[in-house]
């Protein structure tokens, strides 16, 4: 244990992280989401109803049928909700402020969560168009897409 | 491998580009909590006296109970442990389990024992596993000494106390380490 660097005059205190290290199957559509991130295409899936959502689900939101169709979307997009993150915790993927919004892909009918690399909430606004900055070495994790970007004027 | 999930084939014709090698069956998501433990007046206390090689228990002033690690108060009465406690170096196994499969960064090779040693004088045990002996041969009621970590290596922790080994003396009664685990 270490000096003290809490509250209290005298008392220890030592860091302690208690990890879950979870290891899931992925299950095949979202196998193949993550294949795609992996290889840099987007997809989704096609509901019963046309509609196609993105991130893809295993089963439709509204019939409970399984969905088995993947289509590409596109990797620019718009923002439909956000909210700026000023204070930034660790273990987050961006280590500066930045937007967490929801953004709806080109050619999808759903939104998915992920980070807007803005310059400041000034810069962010729904209806924003955006696109995908793709990580350097990409795994087949969400991670891949590394941020999104504020496009042309809006930055 | 045998098939991990039992769901309908998905149709992926419509992406052009999409490598059919090795595609994500699984994923490593880690849930991970970091905490800053801060142990408390009385801990500190005990922790500090392991760092000199000491171990220090409180007294509950009802009950004359010596409660190692101290947590400050005591269980029966309430009231703060006023009185600091050292204790020997000795004690005896007041019960065991063998671990079969391994866990944690400081734990021994498998299988060994993890005992539950009550301290002379103290009315609860604590924590450790039993070495310096085959670890089907540990039993209820063996006396033991600690393992300390070498002078240099103290520190303000219980991993000072490496392990327990056997002492050369009788085994003590089994029904008098009853209600002290």
């Amino acid at each position: 244990m270490g000096e003290p660097s809490g509250p209290g005059d005298g008392l220890l205190s030592a860091p302690l992280v208690i990890e879950y290290p979870f290891n899931r199957t992925t299950g095949p559509v979202i196998g193949a989401f993550l294949t795609g991130l992996r290889d840099g295409i987007v997809t989704g899936i096609t509901g019963e109803d046309g509609r196609i959502i993105c991130p893809p689900v295993e089963y439709d939101p509204t019939s409970g049928a399984p969905l088995t169709t993947m289509v590409p979307v596109g990797s620019e997009g718009e923002i439909v909700s956000w909210s700026w993150v000023g204070a930034v915790r660790d273990g987050q993927i961006l280590d500066h402020p930045h937007a967490l919004a929801l953004v709806r892909l080109d050619g999808a009918d759903t939104a998915m969560l992920h980070v807007v690399d803005a310059p400041s909430a000034d810069a962010v606004r729904t209806g924003a168009r955006v696109r995908i900055r793709w990580a350097e070495e990409r795994s087949g994790s969400i991670t891949d897409i590394a941020a999104f970007e504020l496009i042309g004027a809006d930055a | 491998m045998s098939e991990l999930w039992t769901q309908p084939a998905i149709d992926t014709s419509a992406i052009d580009g999409l490598t059919d090698a090795e595609t994500i069956k699984r994923v490593r998501i880690p849930a991970s909590i970091s905490y800053n433990y801060i142990p408390g007046l009385a801990p500190t206390r005990f922790l500090r006296g392991l760092a000199e090689k000491k171990i220090l228990g409180e007294r509950c002033q009802t009950t004359g109970d010596v409660y190692v690690p101290p947590r400050g108060v005591s269980p029966i009465d309430g009231l703060p442990t006023v009185e600091q406690v050292e204790l020997p170096h000795k004690g005896t196994v007041a019960s065991f389990c063998v671990v079969h499969i391994g866990f944690g960064v400081n734990a021994p090779p498998t299988p060994f024992c993890s005992a539950l040693v009550l301290l002379d004088g103290a009315a609860v045990s604590v924590y450790g596993p039993v070495q310096e002996v085959p670890y089907d041969q540990v039993r209820i009621g063996m006396r033991v000494e600690p393992v300390w970590a070498d002078d240099d290596a103290l520190t303000t922790s219980f991993e000072n106390i490496k392990w327990w080994r056997p002492i050369d003396e009788p085994d003590v009664d089994a029904e008098s380490l009853k209600g002290h685990m």
